[in-house]
C-alpha cells in the first residue's frame, strides 16, 4: 500500500490571531505552528494501515523552509519519507495543483489528508485534487478500512454517518476519530533526521488573492444572572436575542 | 446571466441552509444585476409544493432532477450534475450552503467549470471594483477578504451569515435532463446512520450542550428537557463525546462540529479554546457553569454561576411557563 499524506503547517489551536501591515499579513510572532490536527488524523490512519498491511507513507507539504520542523515531526510520527513543495500554500487550487502533480507521478493506493486546514479552512483541497486526477474523493471520513482494493469508509453527515465503498485508488479528507492521535517517541524523533526530504519548485501560480484581513468585534461584557431569577434569562431571550 | 443555488434537502424538506443561499442568491441578483436566480434540487424525495416554495426565497425558477439514483449524495455525480446545470443556464454564479455534501461538491464542481471559489462566505460581496468577497478563517477567530478572477465563480455561504428572506412568488419548476455516467458512481453509499426526527446540530438555531460538569451521561436527561423547550440541538464538548457519554456527531469544537446558532447554551462546559473555536460564531452565548472563573464565561453574553442541577431544570420550567 502506498500512501501519500498532506499535511498543512498551522498556527496552532490556542494561537491568538493578529495581523501586521495595515491588516495584509498574518503576524507569525510568538505563533506556535503545528501539523493541521485534522492532518495529523491522517496521518495516524496512514501509519496504522502501514503497520496491517506494509507499503509506505510519504509525507507532502506545501510551504516555505519555515515547515521543515513540522515535516520532521511528521517523519517522526511515522512517515517515511516527505516531499516539500517550495511555496507559500497561496490559495486552495494552486496546492491542489501542486498536489495532483504529486499524485500523478507517484501511483499512490490512497492519498489521505485533513478535512480542511485549521487557518483558511476552505475543505476545498482533496475534491479539487479528486478531479484534477480523476480519483473519487470523500471527505468528511472519520474511518477508513482497507480490504483487498477496496476502501470501505464511514463520511460524518449533519446528524449522522454514511457509510460507503469505493475501490483505490481513493482520495480522502479525514477528520477524528479516524485513528488513535500518535505523538513522536525519542526513536521516532531520532531516525525523522535521517529520512529524506526532497523539496521540489512548485507549478504555476495562485490565481485568487487575498486583500486585507479583519478581526471580528470585541466581545462586549458578560451579563451576570443571578441564580435564584431565571427568569430574567428567559426575559432576555423572549426580547432581546428573540428566540422564544 | 442567471444565478444557479444548489439546494439540498432533509426529511423531505427544503434544509434552511439552502433557503439562506437561496436568499444570498437573491440579494446578489438585485446587487450585480444578473437577472434571474434558479435553484437545483437533485433527487425525487422533495415534495413539488416545497421546491416551488423556493420562490418566497428569491428563486424564479427551480430546475430539478428527479433521478432515484441521485436519492443519495454522491459526491462525484452531484459534481457532475451541478457542473451539467451549469452549462445549461450559463450560470456567472453558483452558490451553495456550507454542508457535508456542499463543500465537497463544489470542489470538484470549480475544477470542472474552471470557477474560483470562496469557501465560508459570511457577506454579499463588494462589486466596486471586480469581485471581492468576505470570508471566515481561522475557525471564526478573523476574516479575509478575497478576490476572485474567474469568468465563473462559486461561493459557500457560513450558516446563519445571511436572513432567510420571506416574500416573493411561487417559482416555476423544469424538469433537468443530465448525463448519468457510471464513473460518477465509483463510491456507493452502503448504509446510512442518521438520528431520525431530531434537529440537526449544524442546521439548529438554538443548541444547547453539555460538559464534564453534568457528571455522567445518566443526567444528560436535563440537557434533552431544556433543548426540547427551545426546540433545539443538542451538542457536547470533546471529552464528553471521548469518553462515549454522547455520540461524536454532537461534539461541537475545533476538531467536531463548528456551529453558528442564534443562540448556544453551555452548561458545564469550562471553555477550552478548541471548544471556544467552534462555536464562536453562534450569535448569541449563555453560559452555565458552578466556576465563576470558567473562561467561558469572557465569550458569554449571560451567565450564571451555579449548579447545573438545580438551574438547567429551573430554566427548563421557565420557559415551558412563558
Amino acid at each position: 500500500m502506498k500512501i501519500l499524506v498532506c499535511i498543512t503547517h498551522v498556527p496552532d489551536t490556542t494561537s491568538k490571531i493578529a495581523f501586521t501591515d495595515n491588516n495584509t499579513k498574518f503576524d507569525p510572532s510568538g505563533v506556535q505552528f503545528i501539523i493541521g490536527p485534522y492532518d495529523d488524523y491522517a496521518l495516524a490512519r496512514a501509519v496504522e494501515l502501514k503497520e496491517q498491511q506494509g507499503g509506505s507513507v510519504t509525507l507532502l507539504n506545501v510551504g516555505t523552509a519555515s515547515t521543515e520542523p513540522t515535516i520532521r515531526k511528521g517523519l517522526a510520527i511515522g512517515a517515511d519519507d516527505a516531499i516539500r513543495i517550495n511555496a507559500e500554500p497561496l490559495d486552495a487550487l494552486f496546492v491542489a495543483k501542486q498536489i495532483a502533480a504529486i499524485v500523478k507521478e507517484g501511483a499512490y493506493d490512497l492519498v489521505l489528508m485533513g478535512r480542511e486546514s485549521i487557518d483558511y479552512n476552505g475543505g476545498q483541497v482533496h475534491g479539487m485534487v479528486g478531479e484534477l486526477v480523476g480519483m473519487p474523493s470523500i471527505s468528511p471520513v472519520m474511518q477508513l478500512d482497507i480490504e483487498g482494493d477496496t476502501a470501505k469508509l464511514a463520511r460524518e453527515i449533519e446528524g449522522g454517518k454514511e457509510y460507503l465503498e469505493v475501490k483505490l485508488p481513493l482520495i480522502a479528507g479525514c477528520q477524528e476519530p479516524i485513528a488513535e492521535w500518535k505523538i513522536p517517541n525519542m526513536r521516532g524523533i531520532m531516525s525523522a533526521r535521517q529520512k529524506p526530504l526532497q523539496v521540489k519548485e512548485p507549478i504555476g501560480e495562485a490565481s485568487t488573492s487575498s486583500l486585507r484581513y479583519e478581526l471580528p468585534p470585541p466581545k462586549g461584557q458578560v451579563k451576570m444572572i443571578d441564580p435564584e431569577h431565571v427568569e430574567e434569562l428567559v426575559k432576555a431571550l423572549k426580547n432581546d436575542i428573540k428566540v422564544l | 446571466m442567471s444565478i444557479l443555488v444548489f439546494v439540498e434537502s432533509a426529511d423531505g424538506e427544503i434544509k434552511n441552509t439552502s433557503k439562506e443561499a437561496v436568499s444570498y442568491a437573491a440579494a446578489l441578483a438585485e446587487k450585480s444585476g444578473e437577472n434571474e436566480v434558479i435553484a437545483l434540487s437533485i433527487g425525487t424525495t422533495v415534495s413539488e409544493n416545497s421546491l416551488s416554495a423556493l420562490g418566497k426565497y428569491g428563486a424564479a425558477k427551480v430546475l430539478h432532477v428527479p433521478l432515484e439514483e441521485l436519492n443519495q449524495g454522491i459526491i462525484q455525480a452531484y459534481a457532475s450534475v451541478i457542473n451539467q446545470a451549469i452549462e445549461k443556464t450559463g450560470a456567472k454564479y453558483l452558490i451553495l450552503a456550507k454542508s457535508s455534501l456542499g463543500d465537497p461538491v463544489a470542489a470538484r464542481v470549480a475544477i470542472k467549470a474552471n470557477a474560483e471559489l470562496a469557501p465560508n462566505v459570511v457577506e454579499l460581496p463588494d462589486l466596486s471594483d471586480g469581485f471581492k468577497v468576505k470570508r471566515s478563517i481561522y475557525t471564526g477567530k478573523a476574516f479575509v477578504w478575497m478576490t476572485l478572477n474567474s469568468d465563473k465563480k462559486i461561493v459557500t455561504i457560513k450558516k446563519n451569515a445571511v436572513e432567510i428572506r420571506e416574500g416573493g412568488s411561487e417559482a416555476t419548476i423544469e424538469k433537468l435532463d443530465v448525463q448519468i455516467d457510471s464513473s460518477d458512481f465509483e463510491a456507493k453509499i452502503t448504509k446510512t446512520d442518521k438520528a431520525e426526527g431530531d434537529i440537526l446540530l449544524p442546521e439548529a438555531d438554538i443548541v444547547v450542550s453539555g460538559g464534564r460538569g453534568l457528571k455522567g451521561p445518566e443526567n444528560w436527561g436535563i440537557i434533552e428537557d431544556l433543548a426540547k423547550a427551545l426546540g433545539a440541538a443538542t451538542g457536547c464538548s470533546k471529552p464528553v463525546s471521548d469518553m462515549n457519554w454522547r455520540p461524536h456527531h454532537e461534539h461541537v469544537g475545533q476538531t467536531g462540529i463548528k456551529v453558528s446558532p442564534t443562540l448556544y447554551i453551555a452548561v458545564g462546559i469550562s471553555g477550552a479554546i478548541q471548544h471556544l473555536a467552534g462555536v464562536n460564531s453562534s450569535k448569541h452565548i449563555v453560559v452555565i457553569n458552578k466556576d465563576p472563573e470558567a473562561p467561558f464565561f469572557k465569550a458569554a453574553d449571560y451567565g450564571i454561576v451555579g449548579d447545573a442541577f438545580e438551574i438547567v431544570p429551573k430554566l427548563t420550567e421557565a420557559i415551558k411557563a412563558s
